[in-house]
């Protein structure tokens, strides 16, 4: 049922790519069907995968003279993260609602990246997984070279490089693990148990986690990040900071993690307390977590502060992978799934509702701007996504990053000492942001005539848009057992051994 | 002291009481939530949603106080909980649960109820503000969450609804967001605070780590009892701390925060930009007083390893009681010195509180957790009493809360002034007839006894002498004198004086359950029988006590009556203190520049470093990437000039295009995506087709 998701996508994009395009409507009508219809099979698939472990969903040959096979396979991980970008994806659509611009081939661009994301968190099959993870990439660039706004061929180019960057070092890990493996076999399960030497793991885990890691927003490999987001087209930046992100991430536990788990053993040495590759990452992870807040606290442009932010946020969930327990792993993908939704609902309060009205991020152009009173839906929303951002208890971010401290805790405690000073600085920079962008009229009555001219009104798919994903987050933050269920056993075979 | 009764048997089996607990914070923040989706023009409905939610909380903690009580007048210590598990991660789990003992019915008893006269009163202070829904809302969730904070058992489920309290405190404060100085306060406190909690965190965190649970009681296995508390004093964490020391300074620094004890009370009197309303409720009464509360229910962990004499008195403290005390009395002195100096009517009382809440830390650092505990129950009466009255007389005299522009309200406030009086002598603790007199000296017994040092004795003596100063001070410059304002004052409607003198009321009653004679408070708290007897009096140097503490009111009251007085001034005229000594008013009136030091160095500092973040992400990170793309750029000219020139030779004209073009980018972009497109659906339709054909087989 699963694997209906990707073909089902792929066939949407198609569909997108053929129609007609004068009918805009129906493009829109058409992507929200096909968006819908995934949502709904991956949370069906989702409730009935609960508790069954690891199901493997198809299985072919498909390049049988190097031991190619076409393999899905769902665990509690995949699970959540399909599901994640079933709301993703719906949520993308209803806030692109108002692209005119050669609508049916954004969203075919569009459902073709969200196939590819589908297609990476079910392979099973590392050749597979790679094919996904670049046809993942690819759209995005169209999506934001050509939908997109401020220096779009520079994010779009620097987007690019970085993530092909990324794909060869993860590609030349691959190609290593397969020759040397002598498995004759692709498959993550069968690769897991070659008994590949630890030496060779040394090496290949930092490569490809490195490589997965860039697209994941890893420090110092971030730069792509802020100005993608800024370049991309609002759904554009929300699938990037929502799902695509969670793709690096994602094939930094899978691969690096799952197939290369002693890449992680002690050198034998250390220097100032670093011993290792998972004590070199996990420190990234921590820079990572302050150096964006940092940033964030004193950017201008309303969506680098949010851009910013995945930053800190992604690096709690490096920092959770690297905690190598049950519960730091856990709150690392718990963390995936909260990032996706919370930062997704920023992008689109900051993309949609605010720029495409007042067509300015410049914070300080927003500030005489009087948006509490003009936009008071899209600043409750903000207020709302803000305290979900800065992990008050309530929403999923708090459940997750808790779970990763523990587990950070119990690994080393300075991890966790060092990310509390990035918690504060969340705080600061989304305050910031928030007061200067919607609650700061504190201009006299002249600047409401200055820009006296009405920002349309609120209009449907926002709101929907807007409350499912404050919903999902909120109900996750209360109740997170629905997804724990699902991600704990998962994080625990991997834990246990043979890497999947 | 009077021979205290053997301890109570626990009684920890659910009951009916307890199995509804859950239900005294969820009305109010239902209510919030229903309210939320209101319209701003039912402000009636809105108003009456608030308090009639509030009331039937009120109703359940007095059925809850009567539980306890009842358990407590048939010899039974009450404590009973409800647990359950919130999050299941391998063999760990998160649990929640809340519960019913003597310190959580008090707690609750007192918020419901002022939290409900504050509610009424605000009917009639924010009855004009056109946001008047907007306001009951927040209100609502606010007294929601500090219910929930009185009713956990988890320190986790605390700690969420202490978030929860927070970010309710922020929006009250910014309420008036249009003033820039509200916006600025209501960020300030948000962050403040908020650097307490990341401590807190850890803290709650690390004990996680080390015992597994987060429950306080849970028959034998929460971390506040026995089991754990040896596991945690078996710990050591360096430095020569405990575990336990240690995870307690961590939740004691969360406590800081919340309570505004120094280095975090800077927010606490900026917050004073918020309503009135707001001040007295939340910075006054309950969600300040959240980090006492906080140290007194994990007291437990606080006290682990101090020795007790066989009549239960500690001997010799723990390091995080000791630090705890050191806060609390540093504070209480370091603010009731500034207050003496500040001039708007609402920051001399933010100070105070910031000073009170010092005493309420240092008691809890020396005598225990009835003894902070009792200053807190009276302190939340008189303060908000103060605050209400201090609206009412903002509201008087048109939005004026510079006391230098007020005076002889006496006059035209009547009612206003009487009840403020009460509140001030409350305060100041004046002898027999009021509850602050008996709490405040509870506080300094037990400083007079602290083994560890007798300094924080006389530094709270000289607090009780500065209180007095300042109030009366402010008493002087607001309701005697000559009228110094612009407009005519005029008394406030009777909706906002009822709870006034309610207030007063229990300004003065409320020292009836505390005193030496019979100190029922302290033993309904701590689970034995509360005897009456004068002979309470008789412990040697208790009456001493009394005398000092009464004279050094009364001397306190008697200088600044000298110096303030009845006389007439006019508003532009310098205080009396001033004039005498400059220099030090300088420096209080400056609050010892504390704000200014902040500025100067922690945030300086993380804008300097934020700034140096930027910058390398724009210049270098930037500046690597642009190097590399050039690069790419570059090569791939060369490689364009060497297919123009060699291979193209027997290309059609159409190619050539093409490559003058620009390469294949510029393409896609100019608008011939379709093409690609096409492709790429049909490399899609090739792949599906196949797929669907070989998953067949």
């Amino acid at each position: 049922m699963l694997a209906w998701t990707i073909y089902l996508s792929f066939a949407g994009a198609l569909l997108e790519a053929l129609l007609p395009k004068d009918k805009p409507a129906l493009a829109r009508w058409s992507a929200l069907a096909v968006a819908l219809a995934g949502l709904i099979l991956a949370a069906v698939g989702f409730a009935a995968g609960l508790g069954h472990g690891r199901v493997v969903i198809a299985d072919v040959p498909w390049v049988p003279s190097m031991g190619i096979r076409f393999t899905l396979a769902a665990d509690g991980i995949s699970l959540v993260l399909v599901l994640l970008t079933g709301l993703a994806a719906v949520a993308g659509v209803l806030f692109s609602w108002n692209i005119e611009l050669r609508t049916n081939e954004f969203f075919a661009f569009y459902l073709a990246l969200i196939g590819g994301v589908y297609g990476v968190f079910l392979s099973s099959d590392l050749f597979l997984l790679f094919v996904f993870y670049e046809i993942a990439i690819v759209p995005k660039y169209f999506l934001i070279s050509i939908w997109g706004s401020t220096r779009r061929e520079y994010g779009a180019m620097k987007l690019a490089l970085y993530s092909f960057v990324g794909s060869a070092m993860v590609l030349i890990g691959l190609l290593a693990a397969y020759t040397s493996s002598g498995s004759r076999s692709t498959g993550l399960v069968q690769l897991a148990h070659a008994g590949l030497s630890v030496g060779f793991q040394m090496w290949a885990f930092p490569l490809v986690f490195v490589g997965f890691g860039i697209l994941a927003g890893m420090w110092p490999f971030h730069t792509w990040a802020p100005t993608g987001h800024v370049a991309a087209p609002t759904a554009a930046s929300m699938l990037l900071a929502g799902v695509v992100m969670k793709l690096g991430a994602y094939g930094c536990l899978r691969v690096a993690m799952g197939l290369f788990p002693h890449g992680m053993d002690p050198w034998g040495f250390s220097y100032l307390g670093i011993g290792s590759w998972r004590d070199v990452f996990a420190l990234l992870a921590v820079i990572g977590i302050v150096y964006g807040a940092l940033v964030a606290l004193v950017q201008s442009d309303f969506k680098f502060v949010i851009g910013y932010s995945s930053v800190s946020h992604m690096g709690f969930v490096l920092l959770g992978l690297m905690t190598l327990n049950q519960i730091g792993m856990t709150g690392a993908v718990l963390q995936m799934f909260s990032h996706g939704i919370i930062a997704g609902l920023l992008f689109a309060i900051v993309g949609r509702i605010v720029y495409e009205r007042t067509h300015t991020r410049q914070l300080a152009e927003l500030e005489g701007m009087h948006l509490s009173k003009r936009l008071p839906f899209a600043a409750w929303a903000f207020v709302i996504a803000g305290v979900a951002s800065m992990g008050l208890p309530g929403f999923s971010g708090f459940v997750a990053e808790f779970q990763v401290l523990v587990g950070s805790w119990s690994a080393k405690p300075w991890w966790t000492g060092a990310a509390g000073v990035g918690i504060v600085v969340g705080v600061a920079y989304t305050w910031r942001a928030m007061q200067l962008a919607f609650f700061s009229d504190t201009h006299s009555a002249v600047h409401i005539h200055e820009h006296g001219h009405e920002l349309a009104a609120i209009t449907w798919p926002e709101v929907a848009g807007v409350s499912m994903l404050v919903a999902v987050s909120l109900a996750v933050g209360l109740y997170p057992k629905i997804l724990l269920d699902a991600i704990e056993p998962a994080v625990r075979a991997m834990l246990a051994g043979g890497g999947q | 002291m009077i021979q205290e009764g053997t301890a109570f048997a626990p009684q920890i089996a659910e009951s009916a009481a307890s199995g509804i607990l859950w239900l005294i914070p969820a009305l109010p923040i239902v209510a919030s939530g229903c309210i939320a989706l209101m319209k701003q023009p039912m402000r009636k409905l809105s108003a009456t949603l608030a308090i009639g939610s509030l009331s039937c909380s009120l109703l359940l903690s007095l059925f809850a106080f009567g539980h306890v009580l009842v358990g407590w007048a048939s010899g039974a210590a009450v404590r009973e909980t409800v647990n359950f598990t919130w999050i299941q991660v391998g063999a760990s789990h998160v649990d929640l649960g809340w519960i019913l003992d003597p310190l959580a019915a008090v707690m609750l008893v007192m918020v419901c109820f002022v939290g409900l006269l504050i509610f009424i009163y605000s009917t009639g202070y924010m009855a004009h503000d056109e946001n008047f829904t907007r306001f009951f809302c927040f209100l609502s969730l606010f007294a929601g969450a500090m219910l929930g904070v009185v009713i956990a058992n988890s320190l986790l489920l605390l700690f969420m609804s202490w978030e929860l309290v927070g970010l309710t405190s922020y929006l009250l404060i910014g309420f008036w967001y249009q003033k820039p100085s509200a916006a600025a306060a209501a960020k300030k406190a948000f962050l403040t605070t908020r650097i307490g909690d990341v401590f807190f965190l850890l803290g709650m965190v690390w004990l996680f780590a080390q015992t597994g649970t987060l429950l306080f009681y849970n028959a034998g296995m929460g971390s506040m009892e026995a089991l754990k508390l040896g596991g945690l004093l078996a710990t050591p964490a360096g430095l020569g701390l405990t575990a336990a020391s240690a995870i307690g300074l961590l939740i004691f620094a969360g406590a800081a925060g919340k309570s505004g004890q120094f280095p975090l009370h800077v927010w606490l009197p900026d917050a004073m930009e918020g309503p009135t309303p707001v001040s007295a409720l939340i910075h006054a009464a309950t969600m300040v007083a959240a980090g006492v509360y906080l140290v007194a229910r994990v007291y437990p962990l606080m006290q682990a390893g101090v020795q007790l004499s066989a009549s239960g008195e500690a001997i010799g403290s723990t390091v995080a009681l000791t630090v705890v005390t050191w806060v609390g009395a540093g504070t209480a002195v370091f603010a009731a010195l500034i207050a003496v100096a500040q001039n708007d009517i609402k920051r001399i009382l933010a100070y105070s509180t910031v000073s009170q809440l010092g005493y309420m830390m240092a008691g809890l650092g020396m005598g225990g957790v009835a003894v902070g505990m009792f200053h807190l129950i009276t302190h939340a009466f008189f303060k908000s009493l103060l605050f209400m009255g201090a609206g009412s007389v903002i509201h008087g005299c048109h939005e004026e809360q510079d006391i230098r522009r007020m005076g002889a309200l006496k006059i035209d406030m009547p009612w206003t002034f009487i009840t403020y009086a009460v509140g001030m002598l409350a305060l100041c603790g004046f002898p027999l007839f009021f509850s602050g007199f008996w709490s405040k000296d509870g506080i300094l017994e037990a400083a007079q006894h602290w083994s560890v040092a007798k300094s924080p004795f006389y530094m709270l003596v000289f607090g009780a002498l500065l209180t007095a100063f300042y109030m009366t001070r402010q008493v002087s410059y607001v309701f005697f004198g000559n009228y110094r304002g612009h407009k005519e004052a005029h008394e406030s409607p009777p909706v906002m004086l009822l709870p006034l003198v309610i207030l007063a009321f229990f300004a003065m009653a409320l020292g009836l359950i505390g005193t030496p004679v019979w100190p029922w408070f302290k033993a309904f708290l701590e689970g034995h029988a509360a005897g009456f007897s004068v002979a309470g009096f008789s412990e040697p140097g208790l009456l001493e006590l009394m005398a000092t503490s009464s004279v050094v009111v009364l001397l306190g009251l008697v200088v600044a009556w000298r110096i303030y007085g009845d006389k007439p001034t006019k508003a532009e005229d310098s205080d009396a203190l001033e004039r005498a000594m400059p220099t030090i008013w300088t420096l209080l009136e400056g609050k010892f520049y504390i704000d200014e030091l902040y500025g100067a160095t922690v945030i300086a500092f993380y804008a300097w470093w934020a700034r140096v973040a930027d910058w390398l992400d724009r210049r270098v990170w930037g500046g690597i990437v642009a190097c590399v793309a050039w690069l790419f750029r570059e090569s791939a000219q060369l490689s364009r000039l060497f297919d123009a020139n060699w291979v193209d030779g027997g290309f059609d004209k159409g190619c050539e295009e093409l490559a003058s073009g620009g390469g294949l980018m510029s393409r896609i972009e100019s608008g011939r995506v379709q093409i690609y497109l096409r492709l790429l659906a049909l490399a899609v339709v090739l792949l599906t087709a196949i797929l669907i054909w070989s998953s067949r087989g």
